[in-house]
């Protein structure tokens, strides 16, 4: 079952569309249940389904689509780094080889722990801060250091 | 108060600490000196939502508004440069239902990073050109879509949303008139394609983004199928500018053909990189100047002047163009979004064309055959050239597959995934041929 706090976001977001297109707030909808849960389950988008009354296969079309949209456990915490040209230029291979020998995964591996994963990502549209990387998708940190890595890493209990 | 939304913008916005103002004509992003650059309360004190108000309370006329936007030889900085008041005047003036206003905030093409300033430190302006674009063009609707990767600038944009709602910028009868315009924000969540306005619109619909064919065009079939208006930020935020001071003066900023100001957003090998906003006109090297020029005391080697989907310049080119649409096209290239990447001589070309190719590949949407099976096969070529396995046939294979990409797709990602191939190839072929003898770079000799 959603939970009331999602239920309520999802009301939010559908405010924003008429109301014979509950459909369009799939997007946010699944951005908040994966928020919440930390990943996309099949139960997680058939019940996003149910509650926007779209068919299943809608939801899993978007959830599908889009590179956000986890599908899979991403640990506690999901690492993206942008290894795209204007980061590269700035050297972010050298974060990505710090951060998997740190953690000590490749991309899109989860360390047995459960708490961290990694992902490479594509332009985040934030190249002026490169190197850069992304935490659970929403909190952005730029300008990254060998040494700024390791204290965000040290924040992430 | 509605669910899932803040209404205070002091909080996060705070003054960049990166961009040096010096040089600059602040226009788009005219708050950026302030103390709360985002604040509804900063922008009153600017001046803002004077020409919202005089427009809605005097009654001016659609078509005089449209006009000055013609005068104004605004071109929308999407990436197209369309002008805009030309697309304006497509959309249908009568028409029995609901139009929309659309927002492209969706910049993900590397190099690409101008509008999240505007929506994180000078939101209201924004806001403000978009109630003017629907009064102008009868939206009853507007929504603003935002790249899901930037999450705390959309945070911003939609507490500014909010504020501006509050204070009566927005919602029913603005003003006491008949005029009534909602604006929400929406979001991406990881789909470069999304950029591509047809693409976005089925995104705001909750479905995968997979381009339209065109015709019909969003001014006749857009968001549900209505009328719909689509521009970049950037666009929208020019215009109370040009209201206030008439499309003339936003004209006399820049050159002929290119009015106004410009956003840069200059990233790689300079000192500091950063959104630099300047006539449209000036020339490359006191854009370079503004930023650092090259970092570590390095030689300028290449230039990709507007975002990969424009074609890469060799320091020679590039050196006395001036950043405006002509001045780059006659140096060879464009000025796109004006995203500047700027690479210095420790760059290996081949390398930096990979992680571009693979670019392409991973975003294209798979509609179209040219463009799903061209990009993947780019990229393999280009990996085995890197691999050290290249041929010197390949070289032409490159350049075959992506003329047989360009203009035979349903969307622009297929030429501007054939761009930088065509143009890596044309201007440092040396390089190239190089690696496929020696199987190791001209550059860094890995
Ligand atoms: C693959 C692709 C990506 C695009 N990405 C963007 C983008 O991020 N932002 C944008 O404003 N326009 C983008 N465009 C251009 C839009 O389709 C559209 O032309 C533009 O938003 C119109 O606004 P304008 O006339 O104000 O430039 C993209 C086009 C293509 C083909
Ligand atoms: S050109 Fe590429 S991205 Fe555009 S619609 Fe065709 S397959 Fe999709
Ligand atoms: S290239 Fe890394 S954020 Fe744009």
């Amino acid at each position: 079952m959603l939970s009331k706090e999602s239920i309520e976001k999802i009301d939010y977001e559908l405010t924003k569309y008429p109301a014979d297109k509950r459909q369009a707030a799939v997007m946010s909808a699944l951005r908040i249940v994966q928020t919440e849960r930390g990943w996309l389950s099949k139960e997680s988008m058939t019940e996003v389904a149910e509650y926007l009354r779209i068919p299943e296969i809608a939801v899993m079309e978007v959830a599908t689509f889009y590179n956000m949209y986890d599908l899979e456990p991403v640990g506690k915490y999901k690492i993206s780094i942008c290894t795209n040209i204007s980061c590269m230029l700035r050297d972010s291979d050298a974060i990505v080889t710090h951060l998997q020998n740190k953690l000590g995964v490749g991309f899109n591996e989860v360390t047995p722990d459960g708490k961290f994963c990694l992902k490479e990502g594509e332009c985040m549209g934030a190249c002026g801060g490169a190197p850069l990387l992304i935490v659970n998708n929403h909190t952005m940190h730029e300008f990254l250091t060998v040494d700024k890595v390791d204290a965000i890493l040290e924040e992430l209990k | 108060m509605v669910t899932g939304a803040k209404t205070s913008v002091n909080t996060t916005a705070k003054k960049p600490v990166m961009t040096d103002l010096k040089g600059q004509t602040l226009l788009t992003l005219r708050s950026l000196n302030e103390e709360n650059p985002a604040s509804l309360e900063t922008y009153i004190k600017l001046g803002g939502y004077a020409q919202l108000k005089r427009i809605v309370t005097e009654k001016v006329k659609a078509t005089d508004i449209i006009t000055q936007i013609k005068t104004s030889n605004l071109r929308g900085r999407g990436g197209a440069g369309f002008p805009t008041g030309l697309k304006w005047s497509f959309m249908p003036r009568y028409y029995d239902g609901t139009k929309y206003l659309v927002c492209n905030t969706d910049e993900g093409e590397p190099g690409t990073f101008k509008d999240r300033d505007i929506i994180r430190y000078n939101p209201h302006q924004l806001i403000e050109g978009m109630a003017i674009a629907a009064y102008t063009l009868g939206a009853r609707v507007g929504y603003n879509y935002i790249h899901g990767e930037i999450w705390q600038d959309y945070d911003i944009f939609e507490a500014a949303l909010h504020e501006a709602k509050a204070a009566g910028y927005l919602g029913e009868n603005l003003f006491g008139s008949n005029f009534s315009f909602d604006l929400y924000a929406v979001h991406g969540y990881g789909a470069y394609i999304c950029g591509e306005e047809t693409a976005l619109i089925e995104s705001i619909e909750g479905k995968k983004g997979q381009p339209r064919f065109k015709p019909p065009f969003p001014a006749s079939y857009g968001v549900f199928g209505k009328p719909t208006n689509v521009n970049n930020t950037e666009s929208y935020t020019s215009i109370p500018w040009i209201l206030q001071h008439g499309g003339q003066a936003f004209a006399d900023l820049g050159v002929p053909n290119s009015g106004g100001t410009k956003l840069f957003s200059i990233s790689g090998h300079v000192e500091k990189p950063g959104n630099y906003e300047v006539k449209m006109g000036m020339p490359f090297a006191d854009l370079l100047a503004l930023a650092g020029g090259i970092w570590k005391g390095r030689q300028l080697k290449a230039v990709i002047p507007g975002g990969p989907s424009t074609a890469v310049m060799t320091a020679e080119m590039v050196q006395n163009a001036t950043m405006d649409y002509d001045g780059l096209s006659k140096a060879g290239s464009s000025l796109g979004a004006g995203s500047m990447i700027v690479m210095d001589d420790t760059t290996c070309m081949v390398k930096t064309l990979k992680r571009l190719s693979y670019f392409f590949y991973e975003e294209s949407c798979g509609q179209c055959t040219p463009c799903r099976e061209g990009t993947g096969w780019v990229y393999r070529v280009i990996s085995r050239i890197v691999d050290g396995k290249g041929k010197m046939e390949d070289l032409d294979l490159l350049t075959d597959v992506s003329n047989n990409i360009s203009g035979r797709t349903i969307c622009a990602l297929g030429d501007a995934a054939a761009t930088p191939v065509l143009s890596f190839i044309k201007h440092f072929r040396p390089e190239f041929e190089y690696y496929i003898t020696h199987g190791k770079s001209m550059v860094d000799g890995r």
